[in-house]
């Protein structure tokens, strides 16, 4: 009795899993499946599921007309580089939150997550005047800077939260051996915290690499992400659904691919320290 | 012969020298419509007149606008040419963020702009814009099933006969429906349909002493017909139609009639995407007999921000796209139907291009759109779908959505009338008007 209980309740859960992962997955599907029709199809009425020609004409279209390797290196350098200087500025900070909390460590760390709660337009005046007075405007250096600042916040948190995990004794005890600051930081406790440190550069990279405002505001013709490239498929004059989803298929693939392989070490990481 | 030779080799070295000398690399931005990546495919045609090279910057329309504004206004100088409207360009001049573009040599030929459009991209006779396309609307409609109503359009209707075409036509068990028109909010959609339309009305969005309108026996006439008309003969869902849905309609042959931009027509006789392209004909936008159509005019213009360091290689790029040799090269490559339309009168005249079947109305509907006189009664404005205010695009965009909102049903036309009056009202008094 019991068995089959559980056994219907797994069912049942197996079911309500797949629901949602589908609703959730069904944009990205309909992008990819809109990707290989005609424009006429992509828009005809009723909506074409598996049943219409499957044609490649919109991806050679679009690479055609966009260099679709510059935009992508674009991504990977300002996703990646961002993500590696947030850490890089990251692991001392929460280092010293975790293991040296002040009286004020939690109001800090409010206070930097509420940096986060800022319309990010609010700020994009004052950004812009500095990126002309820097020459920052449309170079990478400039956005991997701004992305780092903008995600420095979540690094720094998740960071933080996965270090309180770790033991301090380990800590004292490898300073009892005569290891120095910055020894016990990359000997001792980055190996121990290599899983919630992998975790949040999966995440701080994919963050990155979707992040449209700052891209497309900061960004001309050297320096434009991905974003920028799915951006410029948009007409107002003339159909476009298919080869926008195309433009959409090639910049979310590289992040899909990504994210596939990592899945496990993200679902690790997000849900580590979740249940005590 | 060696001493030739070996001037003919100094002479090409010293032309590359200084070619490359002046060679610079400019930076377009500019949108995503047909006839501009057109453009960006011939870029090296213009590099090799030239030496300079272009990079390309494509956003979306209100991306493009906002990214721009912001630029010239903090004088980022990340655009060296940008495209613009005719909405933008005597705003913008007056500002002070367009370099005039007067001192274009003779061999450009000026005056061979048609006059509507110079004159909707110039500030004190100064051109401030080179015209890169023009339009205007007009009525394209389905012959068969003009014919199947026992009708034949006029080439210069009457709302009364389009109304009343659009109700026979109108086929809802067979998803055939009489007119598609524009619902969707926006200053740039539902707005400038209906702001072209109010004008062959007779109202007008300002008196003379920039009062609002809206509560005039002319505003409610328009949106009572425009409301009735939808929602005998329009397709459902009618409110959130805008250019690109209402030409998905036409292309699938589920429009009688549909009034929108010239540019549509190259698309709606497209056999490749249009499911009706040899059952296709064209009409001026109707009137109401007071002296106004109910069309507009646009152009998608090249402009110069005034914080380029590279004037002279963007004059050139605007002097090499806006040209009657541009317009040949066009044809040369993809046929006179392709070829921008409706911003130089050589072009009208050319009798290849007037065997392109929507020619002579587009060229009709432009020159019959009057930007410093829209209306029937005088007006304090510029502009003939819109106004030439800084604060119009925010104004309109929010009366749009209440006229959007009376066309889904959520509200009455009186009612939207009075919120647009109540909303302009207040706007225009923050602004000092």
């Amino acid at each position: 009795m019991a068995k089959s209980f559980t056994n219907q309740r797994m069912i049942i859960n197996t079911v309500v899993a797949w629901g949602i992962g589908l609703l959730i997955f069904f944009p990205i599907l309909w992008t990819i499946l809109t990707s290989f029709k005609t424009e006429a199809q992509a828009i005809n009425d009723p909506p074409l599921f598996l049943g219409f020609d499957w044609t490649l004409e919109n991806y050679s279209i679009v690479q055609e007309r966009s260099d679709y390797m510059r935009f992508l290196m674009n991504s990977v350098i300002i996703a990646g580089g961002s993500t590696l200087l947030g850490i890089v500025i990251a692991i001392p900070a929460a280092w010293s939150m975790a293991f040296v909390p002040s009286r004020r460590t939690k109001d800090i760390l409010l206070w930097m997550l509420s940096t986060k709660m800022l319309p990010a337009v609010g700020v994009l005046y004052p950004i812009y005047l500095l990126f002309i007075k820097f020459g920052l405007l449309d170079t990478r250096l400039g956005l991997v800077i701004v992305m780092m600042l903008i995600n420095l916040p979540i690094i720094v948190w998740m960071l933080y939260t996965y270090f309180r995990e770790i033991p301090v004794e380990i800590l004292e005890a490898a300073r009892m051996d005569g290891a120095s600051l910055r020894e016990e930081l990359i000997y001792v406790l980055t190996p121990m915290a290599i899983p919630g440190i992998a975790s949040t550069v999966l995440l701080n990279f994919i963050l990155a690499w979707n992040e449209a405002f700052w891209t497309l505001n900061l960004t001309a013709a050297k320096a434009a992400p991905l974003t920028a490239f799915i951006a410029s498929y948009s007409s107002p004059e003339g159909l476009f659904y298919a080869k926008l989803s195309a433009a959409s298929t090639m910049a979310i693939a590289p992040i899909l691919i990504l994210g596939w392989f990592s899945q496990k070490q993200l679902v690790r990481g997000l849900t580590f320290g979740a249940v005590k | 012969m060696q001493i030739k030779s070996s001037v003919a080799i100094a002479g090409m070295l010293a032309f590359a020298t200084a070619t490359s000398a002046f060679a610079e690399t400019i930076t377009v931005a500019t949108v995503n419509n047909g006839d501009m990546i057109r453009m960006q495919g011939l870029t090296e045609e213009f590099t090799a007149k030239t030496g300079h090279k272009v990079e390309w910057v494509t956003l979306e329309e209100n991306v493009l606008r906002q990214r721009v504004t912001q630029d010239v206004a903090a004088k980022g100088g990340q655009f060296d040419v940008m495209t613009i409207g005719m909405y933008e360009t005597p705003i913008w001049a007056k500002q002070g963020w367009l370099l005039s573009l007067n001192d274009l040599p003779a061999s450009y030929d000026i005056d061979d702009i048609l006059p509507a459009m110079r004159g909707g991209l110039s500030l004190d006779g100064q051109l401030y814009a080179a015209p890169f396309y023009g339009e205007s609307s007009m009525i394209m409609y389905r012959t068969d099933l003009m014919s199947k109503a026992g009708l034949e359009m006029p080439d210069a209707p009457t709302w009364d006969f389009v109304a009343d075409a659009a109700r026979k036509m109108t086929d809802k068990d067979n998803e055939i429906y009489g007119i598609c028109l524009r619902g969707k909010a926006g200053w740039g959609e539902n707005m400038a349909f209906l702001t072209a339309t109010a004008n062959s009305f007779g109202a007008r969005w300002f008196d003379e002493d920039w009062k609002p309108q809206f509560d005039s026996p002319e505003w409610k006439t328009t949106l009572t017909f425009y409301l009735d008309l939808m929602t005998d003969a329009g397709p459902p869902g009618a409110s959130t139609n805008g250019f690109n849905e209402n030409l998905s309609l036409f292309q699938q042959g589920k429009c009688g009639m549909w009034i929108d931009a010239t540019v549509a027509a190259s698309f709606v006789t497209n056999p490749k995407d249009s499911t009706v392209a040899d059952k296709v004909s064209f009409a001026l936008a109707p009137d109401t007999g007071m002296g106004k159509r109910g069309n507009w005019l646009w152009a998608w213009a090249l402009a110069i921000p005034a914080g380029t360091q590279k004037e002279a290689a963007a004059k050139e790029f605007i002097q090499w796209a806006t040209s009657k040799d541009y317009l040949a090269l066009v044809a040369s490559k993809e046929g006179w139907a392709n070829v921008p339309p409706g911003s130089r009168k050589s072009l009208y005249e050319n009798p290849d291009y007037a065997k392109v079947p929507f020619a002579k109305m587009t060229l009709d509907s432009i020159n019959s759109a009057d930007p410093t006189n829209p209306t029937v009664k005088p007006v304090p404005y510029i502009g003939v779908q819109f106004v030439a205010i800084p604060e119009f695009a925010g104004i309109a965009t929010q009366v749009g959505q209440e006229f959007s909102a009376a066309l889904a049903g959520q509200q009455t036309a009186d009612e939207a009338l009075a919120k647009a009056q109540a909303l302009t009202a207040e706007e225009m008094e923050a602004a000092g008007y």
